[in-house]
Order: C-alpha cells, then sequence, then structure tokens
C-alpha cells in the first residue's frame, strides 16, 4: 500500500467490507456445518470457503492484490506449487498401494468415540 | 590503500547507530559481521565433520574385525558402550545414525552454506554485509545449540538416537531417549537454517553491486541462491514431521504408530491409527532436496575454481543457470525413489521412476558444461584445482550409479545394500568434500591473506583421492553381491555375503589411511594462518569481485562499494592488456581497481 | 557500516529487505502448516471411522475465537493504516487492541484446553485429538509470537516513530503481514478441526 492519504482513507473503506465479509463468511461456514449433505460435500463446501475468506485476507489486508514485485509472486507462486505437491502425500500414500491393507482399524477412534461423547 | 581502508570503516561506523569500539565478545563471538560468522560456521562445521569422521573410524574397525576388542581407545568408550573393548550393537546403531547426522546437518551443509555461503556469497555481489546481520547471528547460535543437543545425546541413557539418519518410524519411536534429543536438535538446525535461507535470498536479490545483474551473478551464487530456496521450502515439512514425532515420543500420540503394533511379543499400549509411511514421505520430501543442498554449494565452487584455473570463461554459463535452476525445481518431486519398496504400486513408481530420469539430464549438463570447460584451457594445476578436477570424475561415478537406484526394479535388488552406501558416498564425499576442500584452499588467501602449503596440500590431494576410492569403491562389489547396510558385523553372518568379506577390512584400511592424510590438511590450516606465504589482495588473478577486497576484508567489506562492469569470467579476452579483467574493472581502465 | 535498502526499496526489486524477508518466511511457514495439513488428510482417509469435531470441541467457542482473531486482524490493518496517516495516537489504540484480541483469543483456547484436560480428551487418546492438539498448540506459539512482536511495537518499539519513521512502518508492516498469515492459518483450521 502506497501513498496519499486519500488514497489511506479509501484503503480503510475496503478493509471494513473485507472485514465483514469475513463475518459472513464465518457465519455460513457454520450454519453450512450443520446442514446434512455427506462428508465429501460437506468438505468441499468448507474448503471453498475457507479459501474464499483466506483470499480476501491476503489480497487485501496483505495487500497481495497491489504487490507488483516480481520477487514475491514468484516465491508465492513456487510456493503454492510444491504445497500442492506436498499435498499429495497422502494420495501418494493410500493409493495403488501393494501388500498391506489400505487401511488399518484405528482402534482407538471408534472406541473414544462411543465412550467419551456424550 | 590500507589507511584509506580504516578511515571508511571508522567514519562508517560513526555514521550507523552510535555503535562503540566492539568489545571481544562482540567482535569474535556475538558478533554479525558476516566474514566471522561465516569463519565460525566453518570451523564448527569442520570440527563436526571430524567428529563425525571419527566415529566412522571406529565403525570400520568392528566392520573389519568383527567382535574383536578395539584396540586403545576401545576402553575409553565405557562399559555400557563397549564392555572390555568390544562394540556393542547397540552401541554400532548409535554411531552409524549419528555419522549419517552430523556429516549432512552438522557438518557438510553448515559448511558448505553457512561456511562459504557466508563468507563468500557477501562479497562476490559486492555487498557491505548480509541483509540482516542479527538474523545471520542468531542463525548461527541455533546451529550451534543444535550441534550440542546432538553432542550431548552421547550420554544420555540409551546413548544417541540409534534409529539411522532417517529416522524411520515406528522404529524411531520406541527408541531410547536419544532419539528426543535428536529430534530437539533437528528442531534448533532446521529453525537455523529457515534464519539462513531467508537471509541469503535476500541478500543475493537486494545488495548486488550496481550492474551486477542476474546474468553477471558468479555461477557460487546461483548456487547458493538456488540451495537457499530448497532449505527455505524443503525444511519446514521435515520441521512438521519431527514436531509429530516429538508428539509420539513425548506426549504418547499415535501420528506414525499403526493400529496393532507388537513390539518384543507386547501389544503396545497406544492408540493407534497413525501411517508409519507418512513420516517417510514427509522425511524424503526434506531429504531428497536436501542432498541438493549437499551438492549444488559444491558444484558453485567447482565452476569458480575451473573458470580461474583453465584461465578460460565457463563454457556454457546460461546452460548452466537454467540447470541448476530446473535441478532445484525438480528435487522437490522426486523424493519417493527412496520408497520404491514400501509396498508402493506401480503407478507411483512409474511417476518417481519418470521424475528422477528427468532430473538427470540437468546434472548431466552441469557436469558436462564442467568437463568441456577444461577443453583447450591453459590449465594450472593448483591445489584448488586438483580437488575441483578431482570432484568431475567423483561426481560422474556417483551420479551414474545413482541412476539404476532411481529405476524401481533395480532398487529392488540394490535398496538398502552398501551399493546405496558406496553411490551417495561418492557424491557427498569424493563429490562434496573435495569441492569444499577445493574452496578452502581457493578462498583462505581471502581470509587470511596467506596462501597454505603448496606441498602439504599436494600431499593432502594425493593421499586422499587414492585412499577415499579404496573405501567407496569396494562398496559397490559388496553391495552387488547383496551386503546391507548399517549391519553391525558388517555381513559376515549371511551366506551370500561370504565372497566379498575380505573388502571389509581393505575399505576399512582405507578409511584409516583417509584420516592419516588429513593430518596434513589440519596441520596446513592451522600453520599456513601465520607461516603461510603472504600474497596480495587477488593471489589467483581471479575475476569475481570478492578479490577486489582488501585481504581480510574490513568490518564493511569494500573501500568503495564496488561495481560491475561485465560478466564473471572474462578470462583470456582477446585484445585485453592481462588475462583476466575483473568484473569491477570499468573498460580500458588497469586491471588494479582504482580505489579513491 | 550501513546495510542498504533496509528502508527504501531497492529500484530494480521494488522492496526492502525486510518485506522481502517476511514474506518468504511466511513462504515456509505456508510449507510447514502444509506438513500439517497433509498429515491431517493422510490420518483422516486412512482412519476407519473418524470422530466429529463436535464430539470434543465446543463450536460456539470455537467461532466466538474465529471472530476475535479476524477482529484482530481488522484492528491490525487499521492500526497500520493509521500510521500511514501519521496518527501515532490511533496507531496505538488499535495495536492495543490487537494484542488484546489476540490474548483474548489465547485465553478462550487455554479454556478450550482445560476443558479437553479435565475430560481426559489427551492426545493419547486418538488420531483426532492428536492433530489437534498439535496443530492448535502450534497455532497458538505463533500466535504468542505475534503478541510479542505487536506489543513491542505498541510499547517501546513505537519510539521509533519519532526517529526514524518509515523504517518504523516498515516493521508494522511486517509484523502486520505475519498476523495476517497467522489468521490465515486459523481460518483453515477452523473448519478443519472444528466443522468436519
Ligand atoms: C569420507 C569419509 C566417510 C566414510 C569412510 C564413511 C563411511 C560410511 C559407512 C561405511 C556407512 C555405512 C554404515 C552402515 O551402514 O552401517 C556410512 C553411512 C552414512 N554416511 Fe558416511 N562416510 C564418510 C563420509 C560421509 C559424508 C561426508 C556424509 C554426508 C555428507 C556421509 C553421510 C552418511 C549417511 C547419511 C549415512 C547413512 C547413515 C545411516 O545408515 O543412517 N558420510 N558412511
Ligand atoms: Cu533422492
Amino acid at each position: 500500500m502506497s501513498g496519499s492519504a486519500e488514497e489511506v482513507k479509501k484503503h480503510i473503506d475496503v478493509y471494513m467490507k473485507v472485514a465483514g465479509a469475513l463475518a459472513v463468511g464465518t457465519v455460513v461456514t457454520v450454519l453450512a456445518s450443520f446442514v446434512e449433505v455427506g462428508v465429501a460435500l460437506g468438505i468441499v463446501i468448507a474448503l471453498i470457503i475457507a479459501l474464499t475468506k483466506g483470499s480476501l485476507v491476503v489480497a487485501f489486508f496483505m495487500h497481495l492484490l497491489e504487490e507488483r514485485s516480481r520477487a514475491i509472486r514468484w516465491t508465492l507462486a513456487l510456493t503454492v506449487v510444491f504445497w500442492f505437491v506436498l499435498m499429495l502425500v497422502p494420495l501418494f500414500t493410500m493409493m495403488d498401494h501393494t501388500g498391506t491393507p489400505k487401511t488399518l482399524p484405528n482402534a482407538n477412534a471408534s472406541e473414544s468415540h462411543a465412550e467419551e461423547a456424550h | 590503500m590500507e589507511n584509506v581502508t580504516t578511515a571508511e570503516h571508522v567514519e562508517h561506523e560513526e555514521h550507523g547507530h552510535d555503535e562503540h569500539e566492539l568489545s571481544f565478545l562482540q567482535t569474535y563471538v556475538f558478533s554479525q559481521d558476516h566474514k566471522v560468522i561465516g569463519i565460525q560456521y566453518a570451523v564448527t562445521a569442520m570440527l563436526f565433520l571430524l567428529f563425525g569422521f571419527s566415529l566412522m573410524m571406529l565403525m570400520r574397525w568392528q566392520l573389519a574385525f568383527p567382535g574383536a576388542p578395539i584396540p586403545i581407545i576401545g576402553n575409553l568408550l565405557g562399559q555400557a558402550n563397549a564392555p572390555g573393548g568390544i562394540m556393542l550393537p547397540e552401541f554400532y546403531n548409535q554411531l552409524g545414525a549419528m555419522h549419517g547426522t552430523i556429516m549432512v546437518f552438522l557438518g557438510v551443509v553448515p559448511l558448505a552454506v553457512g561456511g562459504f555461503g557466508n563468507y563468500v556469497l557477501p562479497l562476490q555481489i559486492g555487498a557491505p554485509d548480509m541483509a540482516f546481520p542479527r538474523l545471520n547471528m542468531a542463525s548461527y547460535w541455533s546451529f550451534f545449540l543444535g550441534g550440542v543437543v546432538m553432542f550431548a545425546s552421547f550420554f544420555v541413557p540409551g546413548g544417541a538416537a540409534n534409529s539411522g539418519w532417517t529416522s524411520y518410524a515406528p522404529l524411531s519411536v520406541i527408541a531410547t531417549e536419544g532419539q528426543t534429543w535428536w529430534l530437539v536438535g533437528m528442531l534448533f538446525l532446521i529453525a537455523s537454517s529457515l534464519l539462513g535461507s531467508v537471509n541469503f535470498i535476500v541478500t543475493t536479490l537486494q545488495l548486488r553491486a550496481p550492474g551486477l545483474s542476474f546474468m553477471r551473478l558468479p555461477f557460487f551464487v546461483w548456487a547458493q541462491l538456488v540451495t537457499s530456496f530448497l532449505l527455505l521450502l524443503a525444511f519446514p515439512p521435515l520441521q512438521a514431521a519431527g514436531t509429530l514425532q516429538l508428539m509420539d515420543r513425548v506426549a504418547g500420540t499415535s501420528f506414525f504408530m499403526p493400529s496393532g503394533l507388537v513390539v518384543a511379543d507386547q501389544a503396545l499400549e497406544i492408540s493407534g491409527g497413525g501411517n508409519p509411511l507418512l513420516w517417510q514421505h514427509l522425511f524424503w520430501f526434506l531429504a531428497h532436496p536436501e542432498v541438493y543442498v549437499l551438492i549444488l554449494p559444491a558444484m558453485g565452487i567447482v565452476a569458480e575454481v575451473i573458470a580461474n584455473n583453465t584461465r578460460k570463461p565457463l563454457w556454457g554459463y546460461r546452460a548452466l543457470v537454467a540447470s541448476i535452476i530446473f535441478l532445484g525445481f525438480m528435487s522437490f518431486v522426486v523424493w519417493a525413489h527412496h520408497m520404491f519398496l514400501t509396498g508402493m504400486g506401480t503407478t507411483i513408481s512409474a511417476f518417481f521412476q519418470t521424475t528422477t530420469m528427468i532430473i538427470s539430464i540437468p546434472s548431466v549438463v552441469i557436469l558436462s558444461a564442467l568437463f568441456i570447460s577444461l577443453y583447450g584451457g591453459s590449465i594450472r594445476y593448483t591445489v584448488p584445482m586438483l580437488f575441483a578436477l578431482a570432484f568431475l570424475p567423483m561426481f560422474g561415478i556417483g551420479g551414474l550409479t545413482g541412476l539404476p537406484l532411481g529405476l524401481s526394479a533395480p532398487d529392488l535388488h540394490l535398496h538398502d545394500t552398501y551399493y546405496v552406501i558406496g553411490h551417495f558416498h561418492y557424491v557427498v564425499a569424493p563429490g562434496t568434500i573435495f569441492a569444499l576442500f577445493a574452496g578452502i584452499y581457493y578462498w583462505y588467501p581471502k581470509a587470511t591473506g596467506r596462501v597454505m602449503n603448496e606441498v602439504l596440500g599436494k600431499i593432502h590431494f594425493w593421499g586422499s583421492i587414492i585412499a577415499i576410492n579404496f573405501v567407496f569403491m569396494p562398496m559397490f562389489i559388496t553391495g552387488l553381491a547383496g551386503v546391507n547396510r548399517r549391519l553391525y558385523d558388517g555381513g559376515m553372518t549371511y551366506a551370500h555375503g561370504q565372497e566379498v568379506m575380505e573388502w571389509n577390512a581393505v575399505m576399512s584400511y582405507g578409511a584409516w589411511a583417509l584420516g592419516f592424510f588429513q593430518i596434513f590438511f589440519i596441520f596446513n590450516f592451522f600453520w599456513s594462518i601465520r607461516n603461510g606465504r603472504q600474497v596480495n589482495d587477488n593471489p589467483w588473478q581471479s575475476t569475481t569481485l570478492e578479490w577486489q577486497a582488501p585481504s581480510p576484508p574490513p568490518h564493511g567489506n569494500f573501500a568503495t562499494p564496488p561495481e560491475a562492469y561485465r560478466g564473471p569470467y572474462e578470462y583470456s579476452v582477446p585484445g585485453a592488456s592481462s588475462d583476466f579483467t575483473m568484473q569491477g574493472q570499468a573498460s580500458g581502465a588497469d586491471p588494479e581497481p582504482a580505489r579513491v | 557500516m550501513e546495510i542498504p535498502y533496509t528502508v527504501t526499496a531497492r529500484p530494480d526489486t521494488g522492496l526492502n529487505n525486510v518485506k522481502l524477508g517476511i514474506w518468504l518466511f511466511l513462504a515456509s511457514e505456508v510449507m510447514l502448516f502444509g506438513g500439517l495439513f497433509s498429515s491431517y488428510v493422510l490420518l483422516r482417509v486412512g482412519a476407519v471411522e473418524w470422530p466429529a469435531g463436535a464430539d470434543f470441541v465446543n463450536i460456539p467457542i470455537g467461532t466466538f475465537n474465529t471472530a476475535v482473531l479476524i477482529g484482530s486482524s481488522v484492528t491490525m490493518v487499521l492500526a497500520y493504516a493509521s500510521l500511514k496517516l501519521g496518527d501515532l495516537a490511533k496507531f496505538k489504540t488499535y495495536m492495543a487492541s490487537t494484542v488484546l484480541l489476540a490474548v483474548l483469543f489465547l485465553l478462550v483456547k487455554s479454556y478450550e484446553y482445560y476443558e479437553k484436560i479435565s475430560h481426559d480428551h489427551l492426545p493419547s487418546h486418538g488420531t483426532f485429538l492428536a492433530i489437534y492438539w498439535t496443530m492448535t498448540a502450534l497455532h497458538g506459539l505463533h500466535i504468542i509470537g505475534g503478541v510479542a512482536v505487536n506489543g513491542y511495537l505498541w510499547g517501546p518499539g513505537s519510539s521509533m516513530f519519532h526517529t526514524k519513521r518509515d523504517q518504523f512502518i516498515g516493521r508494522v508492516e511486517a509484523a502486520g503481514l505475519y498476523w495476517h498469515f497467522v489468521d490465515l492459518v486459523w481460518i483453515f483450521l477452523f473448519p478443519v478441526l472444528y466443522l468436519l
């Protein structure tokens, strides 16, 4: 963010709007979690909302939208690529496996589920 | 000239913050000067290299003469480790795991990046210091603490970590206390390299001298830049994994512990539900880029030394730069070639062996370009050049023997055998370590104003190159015969190992001979500080900016901030008055840059 | 000796050192939390059964804390804007709010931890709890770091406003970038651990 008092004031307007959007997003994501849509769709919806909120923070609060520096943009692009590669780890582990069964019983999850949920 | 330097120096000090005369502690211990920090890094790292190597010399006794008491030192190791001087298997495992850890994380990386990067990089780009001197100091001390923790772990009950440098779960989770220390040590080391890498990247991008555009950067700077990006982005997942393993050990979680695990006929009391493969993925997500962290700075050093001693520009500078960037990028997508035998299916194996074959291309380009650079040069066989020349075939052997390991079918046979140990040691020992020696001999005059003794240097070189091949070449033979790595008795009890067992003693004699020839280096290193031949600021008649600074450079480095007028390797330019034209020399001026 | 471009931007990169440095640091943080998220996904898809977050966590409290953290991000950016306008008093007010909101977040988090411990919901009792504790604790450490930095800039550090204003603004900007990032992580942690 650069420049004159005028510009800064304009920015403040934007910040308030973004704040509003983030508040709405938080409410929506909580409400959505109570709607029965199945696990898969639920995850997708929650992640879409989180991504939207996250992008708002990055774009406006962190001023990435105005960031002209190529060094920063390239670094972040690279990071995003490697981040996605990292996110493939579960896929590489679970998919296309020989030998041991894909899943081992998670003994405790079911146990604690039954016992400790009131 | 000298007077001007000091006057400038004092003036700068006064301009800056109200700095007083720096105390002894500030100058030499908690220094923020990149050169002092570089030397601190380098000396600490060399001590760790020596220590890690000594662990290996001990292990080699056990491998050569399984079950025989170790002469002299054996009794000093303590009853818990070596009763009657005979090494216990538990102790062997500690030595192996700590040899790997120390060599990689406390030796080579801190020397190549912390030492050479810190000392040389700011000078080569004409900067007064690193961008964040205080962070730089913090980085060193974090490294130091990590080293202390690692070292101290030998003295806790059960001794140091003993699950290999890879610390595979579940073994590492149920291992003795030393593993917890290992994890804590690693957290410090990772924090240190994070601070360092941010600093290197910012310094390189921001503090380049005027005129020093990216395509004029010395190749060493490129190598450090790419390395820093690897450290920046690959280490954090291991930080995460280390935290998870720490939780498994300390808080009793089961991130890496599957359900129904039985140890020594007893079901473990854990919640289960974790996945040991998760550790392997996160570990190798770091550790493959890490091997490039071990080799890229070495390539950078070798490139500098070769250009200087052939008196020729590097062949294919642009191709070198493109290759090293591509290499850095690809190193993030090959990691699972270390995991072909984990039950990985054919689809994923095919993917990773393809990326692995692709990544070998830029390595070959770099190696070829360096070889071709020799062609037609009037080579000066100085000590640094000997080490740099040896690097080429040694790294070549290491690289080529890696190809079968990257293909999943031959890896079925070779995985976890001594063949692997041979392969990567050719890369890191006669490869990287030799390059680091080249760098030490090459930049020593910059740091001290004196050159190291040439005769001792040559003895060191010839002794080392012969001995080291006796250590590592036979490993291919025993490995191909199927002898596993990490065996306490070197494979004695296995039928398939019988025919190759006599090589174990050969390798051990090689290792001890290698140790013997390092004495020449250690002596030379200290002796030359006072007694080496005194030389001028640019004894090798080199072109890059660091040789324009006084030797040793004062605080703030350059008397006047340098400018770059040309590429980094203008050797033997037709029509020039001498066979090298320094980067900081405006056209037509005389080669000794004017310092106003 | 002066290091160039600590305050002013280098013409060809358009950046000063601090700003580039903090972005690089954040890039590594992305990979750090990425490693944990990746682990979460793997453990979750590998599990035969996964408890609903609601069995262990309190959604209203979590929602409240999310709002608190977003609020602190807003006051942070307002603090920075006030500084740009040259208004130190306003900066101090907003910065104080940022710090207080962060402390509130930590208090609420501690209460949640206390609840868990008293119900014996310890990390060793299942993969969900394990990852919940690890991720929130690591995030909490980041909050504590942020409180320290922001508190410093609000208090003793702010005297720099009078002596080296541009450098001070640069520091606040960097602290802000970090703080928004910590908020950003929570924006993902909240649905992942509380709602899914
Ligand atoms: C130059 C002298 C060196 C010698 C004689 C040597 C020898 C050995 C031997 C024999 C092993 C196999 C031990 C076993 O499987 O039981 C080994 C393992 C290893 N070495 Fe070296 N090495 C040397 C230098 C280095 C260097 C410079 C590095 C790294 C930069 C290194 C990294 C490793 C690693 C990572 C392992 C694997 C440890 C494990 O199994 O967990 N070594 N070394
Ligand atoms: Cu690899």
